[in-house]
């Protein structure tokens, strides 16, 4: 069996939030202990709620982030320290893509300029092959040679978004952190930037975390879907059972809460009240207070990320009872 | 609440002091007051004395402790010209000073805002073009400028009013105009374009699109969220009540702390113009004071951030 | 026949000399759903805007806008003023930002109901209570005394309904509703509208890109394309048989939450700039059943006897061999367009 690209084991990010006007700080646990894998050329979605952490635990498996508990290793060795040389080195390999294209380019160079920033960056082409690849990256992403001379504000959101993908690609690296890359596009552009994330991973073997609120979405992209709520993973499968099949209500109720093109709704799991504040952590299972099945244990103790099937996992007090007594 | 309090009270003592030293070192650095006191002439012997009675022979920090040491009993020094209480010639000038500053800021505030706020609601029409261009007039020409501009105009050409001097009230038109036209250029300027981006926000579209009079629009739901940025400004110009009208009240021969303040440079008597120094930072900071508290009291959100 | 509610008459809209509104036709009946369908820059949101004048000054509106027969575009303010929040009140997408942030949210409601019902002092203040309960606000009455920023942005729009609702008004506009909440909280609100609508028995208009959401509170649906509207008819005829290749494309590229795993099918292109359109048909260039004529002539809204309405030279379904559509493949040679004109 291959190794794991990367892993993150335990991983803890705790802010200081003050709590009203006069308040004291309190520690808010933004990632409260989240274990993960990601395998070569796996992707792996992670979706949840604003609030949920999902975006500081992409942040952390590319070291932006320090973790104050826990840690990531990367290709099998710990993630070095942020803005180390050993760490600078490392980015080649990983790239971070983020949901607004016109705010991670640089409003005064070309397109082709910013594709080709990494290469004399990291030095990884001569510099007579530059051009040469900057034009392969570009049609890699399907922009036209035409648009290398173009400043971001002349491209749509869809070529933007595109342009950084290319220049992510740039160094050729082992895996790409995606936070909300398709959220600010509309459906057909959404589409298009979607095949074309699939096809280059799948044609370059790169690993992929793809951080999303839009189960829709994350469905179609990752192999593997993580569920987060409120700084932990409730649930983890295969993207194909996890929405066939959800087992956590908290799954359950994000996969109903969907609407599907045409049909009317109905028997839909509604969710009442809102995330809590990470602040404001319930007690025992952090999703007790919105679910609909919870018992007493679940106000008490918080549930485990277990094992309850091949390849996937769940932490839910009522969804292992459930797998013992089948066993049983 | 007391801890916001402490923190902003410990900040503008902060200021203070520091201001207060600027003026000692640069003060006691740029020339020998003994010399400028005394003329050129005198014989050594007379300029050692005058330096021995003024404790200007100690070492600088010996100086410096000695005057902080005072300030903080209350003494703040005796002007080396008049032999009187340097606090005390300075409060003599503040009356002629704000006969000047207040009405000057009264009509930067009642003709500048109401003009930008206009302006911002009638855009690219004739009245925004003109509040625009005047307001542009208005800023970029320095008083002095201005000052001489209005006594060659209203003085020698028209003869319609005095070019200086304190004698009856027509004395402070010419000064309190030309004080207020820098300033309402720019509180219209700023409260044009507050409006403009307020004007825009969605929270007005959803007041219009309630159903709301259009006057009510305007009055209930823009200018409170625009006030904001005008009260920095307001605040600001409250801030210079003291001390704004050096250069008018030189053209003018006001005699107001302006005045004071150069005469007293340019003589070195330190202890006079260190105690206005001191005034001039002590409105400052009170002035931003009342606008951190006014913030809080107009954008609810400030409150529950200012405590952050 | 029972006259309309709303009637839009050929409504364009011009910013700055740039057509971005190409002449809008849509009846609104009473008690009626209907949902505005498209991507950004299609017109959706402007043309509510439009009708009810909320559009910045230098927007030229023309066409007709009718509420009961009565005209209202163009007619001095105090007649529009008397429109919005009575009859047609309108929701948007940013609820955290469409309220006033130093005003407190019970103020903000009962200056509606003092607008539109005369209510004042504690009859308004129960009324808000009211409202904020029916919106599922939970403890309200403490809720009226505090700030917008109080509230999360599930909450605000919540408010905000309530606050349309305070002018009991015969039409809702929903404008992207849900497009900035958390998934959990979009389908409360979409399940809060369609209660609501069951309730009051009010006419919406929910204006999405999201067609699942349409389709859960709507029974028509208007498809738009670069300010025009391109296929119009019942939810459940547009579902099941698309005509105009933009809305089949549209549905084609939504990626699904069950069945098997596909490649997605995108519409190639981008959507164009209003100061650039393309000539005859707008979709042309990204329409994978193009013909010829597609890029001369502009296709008109012209109503199906299946009580659709449908804007497209070559529609699919039906009999799409009669048509004989050019192969999609290849694209229509400019020679061949200069041979035709």
């Amino acid at each position: 069996m291959t190794s794991p690209l990367i892993e993150a084991r335990g991983l803890v990010r705790t802010y200081e939030v003050r709590q009203g006007m006069f308040g004291r700080m309190t520690p808010v646990r933004a990632v409260d202990g989240i274990d993960l894998k990601v395998m070569p050329g796996e992707t792996l979605g992670v979706v949840g709620e604003s609030g949920s952490g999902k975006s500081t635990l992409g942040r952390m498996l590319l070291g932006i982030d320090p973790p104050q508990d826990g840690q990531v290793i990367f290709d099998g060795k710990p993630m070095p320290k942020l803005g180390t040389r050993e760490w600078r080195a490392l980015r080649a390999k990983m790239q971070f893509v983020y949901q607004d294209p016109l705010a991670a380019l640089d409003r005064r160079l070309t397109i082709a300029e910013q594709i080709g920033e990494p290469l004399a960056i990291h030095g990884l082409v001569p510099k007579q092959f530059q051009a040469a690849r900057v034009a392969e990256l570009m049609s890699a992403v399907g922009l036209r040679p035409d648009q290398a001379g173009r400043y971001p504000h002349e491209l749509s959101g869809g070529q933007r978004q595109r342009a950084v993908i290319a220049r992510a690609l740039a160094s050729r690296p082992k895996l790409l952190v995606c936070d909300e890359p398709v959220s600010a596009l509309d459906v057909s552009i959404q589409a298009q930037v979607v095949n074309m994330l699939r096809d280059l991973q799948e044609e370059n073997r790169i690993a992929m975390v793809f951080i999303s609120h839009d189960l829709k979405v994350v469905r179609n992209v990752a192999d593997r879907v993580a569920v987060m709520y409120l700084g932990r993973i409730v649930e983890e499968a295969s993207s194909d059972v996890i929405f066939s099949t959800p087992l956590h209500p908290y799954t359950k109720a994000l996969v109903s809460s969907v609407p599907v093109p045409g049909k009317l709704l109905k028997g839909r799991v509604i969710l009442q009240g809102e995330p809590p504040n990470p602040a404001r952590r319930p007690s025992g299972c952090a999703f007790h207070p919105r679910c609909p099945i919870a018992a007493d244990i679940c106000r008490t103790q918080v549930p485990q990320l277990l094992s309850v099937a091949d390849g996937r996992t769940a932490a839910c007090h009522m969804v292992a009872g459930v797998d013992q007594s089948v066993a049983a | 609440m007391l801890r916001f309090a402490t923190v902003r009270l410990l900040r503008a003592l902060i200021t203070i002091l520091a201001v207060i030293t600027f003026a000692f070192v640069v003060l006691r650095l740029s020339g020998d007051p003994a010399q400028v006191m005394l003329g050129p002439d005198v014989p050594q012997e007379s300029v050692d004395a005058f330096r021995k009675a003024w404790g200007l022979d100690q070492p600088l920090w010996i100086q410096y402790l000695a005057y902080i040491r005072a300030i903080f009993t209350g003494d703040f020094g005796v002007s080396m010209r008049d032999k009187a209480s340097a606090m005390q010639l300075v409060i003599e000038r503040i009356p002629a000073t704000l006969q000047l500053t207040i009405p000057a800021l009264f009509l930067k505030v009642v003709i500048g805002i109401p003009a930008g706020v206009y302006a911002a609601l009638h855009r690219q029409s004739a009245v925004d073009r003109g509040v625009i261009l005047a307001a542009i007039f208005g800023f970029t020409i320095p008083s002095f400028v201005m000052g001489l501009l209005l006594v060659l105009i209203f003085s020698i050409t028209l003869g319609l009013l005095p070019s200086g001097g304190q004698d009856t009230w027509q004395h402070g038109i010419l000064p309190t105009l030309t004080m207020s036209i820098g300033g309402i250029g720019i509180l219209a300027r700023f409260s044009r374009s507050a409006m403009i981006e307020v004007m825009g926000q969605p929270y007005i579209r959803t007041a219009s699109a309630k159903g709301m009079k259009w006057q009510d629009v305007v009055w209930k739901h823009a200018l409170p969220n625009a006030a904001v940025p005008i009260v920095t400004i307001v605040g600001f110009m409250v801030g210079t009540l003291i001390a704004g009208a050096v250069v008018v009240e030189s053209i003018f021969s006001w005699p107001g702390i302006g005045r004071l303040l150069v005469v007293s440079v340019s003589n070195r008597d330190l202890a006079v113009v260190q105690c206005i120094l001191l005034m001039i930072a002590a409105t400052m900071v009170v002035s931003n004071l009342i606008v951190d508290l006014l913030y809080g009291f107009l954008d609810p959100r400030l409150r529950a951030q200012s405590a952050h | 026949m029972v006259s309309n509610l709303v009637e839009l008459r050929g409504l364009k809209v011009a910013f700055d000399g740039v057509q971005v509104l190409h002449g809008i036709d849509l009846e609104i009946g009473r008690g009626e759903a209907i949902g505005l369908v498209g991507e950004s820059g299609c017109g959706k949101s402007v043309t509510w805007l439009a009708a009810l004048g909320l559009l910045p000054g230098k927007a030229t509106v023309t066409g007709s806008v009718r509420v009961d027969g009565q005209e209202i575009l163009g007619q001095p303010r105090n007649v529009l003023e008397g429109v919005r929040g009575k009859r047609i009140a309108m929701i948007f997408q940013d609820p955290s930002s469409s309220l006033n942030p130093v005003l407190r949210v019970g103020r903000q409601i009962t200056e509606a109901l003092a607008i539109h019902r005369g209510l004042h002092g504690q009859a308004a203040k129960a009324e808000a209570l009211r409202l904020l309960d029916m919106v599922g606000i939970p403890d309200a009455r403490r809720r009226l005394e505090l700030f917008p920023h109080e509230f999360s942005g599930g909450q605000c729009q919540r408010v905000m309904i309530a606050m349309a609702l305070a002018g009991e008004p015969d039409l809702l506009v929903a404008d992207e509703p849900t497009t900035a909440l958390d998934a959990t909280i979009q389908a409360q609100i979409l399940d809060l509208l369609i209660g609501l609508r069951s309730e009051t028995g009010m006419a919406m208009i929910f204006i999405s890109h999201d067609l699942g959401a349409v389709s859960q509170v709507c029974e028509r649906a208007c498809v738009m394309y670069a300010g025009q509207v391109v296929e119009q008819g019942s939810i459940q005829a547009l579902f099941d048989n698309p005509r105009h290749p933009y809305t089949r494309g549209l549905f084609d590229a939504i990626p699904r939450i069950d069945g098997p795993r596909q490649r997605l099918v995108p519409i190639p292109g981008t959507v164009p700039h209003p100061s650039d359109l393309p000539e005859g048909c707008a979709f042309s260039p990204r329409c994978s059943h193009v013909a010829i004529d597609c890029r001369t002539r502009r296709p008109e809204l012209t109503a199906m006897d299946d009580g659709r309405r449908l804007s497209c030279h070559h529609p699919l379904g039906h009999h799409p061999e009669a048509h004989h559509p050019v192969d999609s493949t290849r694209p229509v040679e400019p020679r061949a367009l200069e041979a035709l004109s």
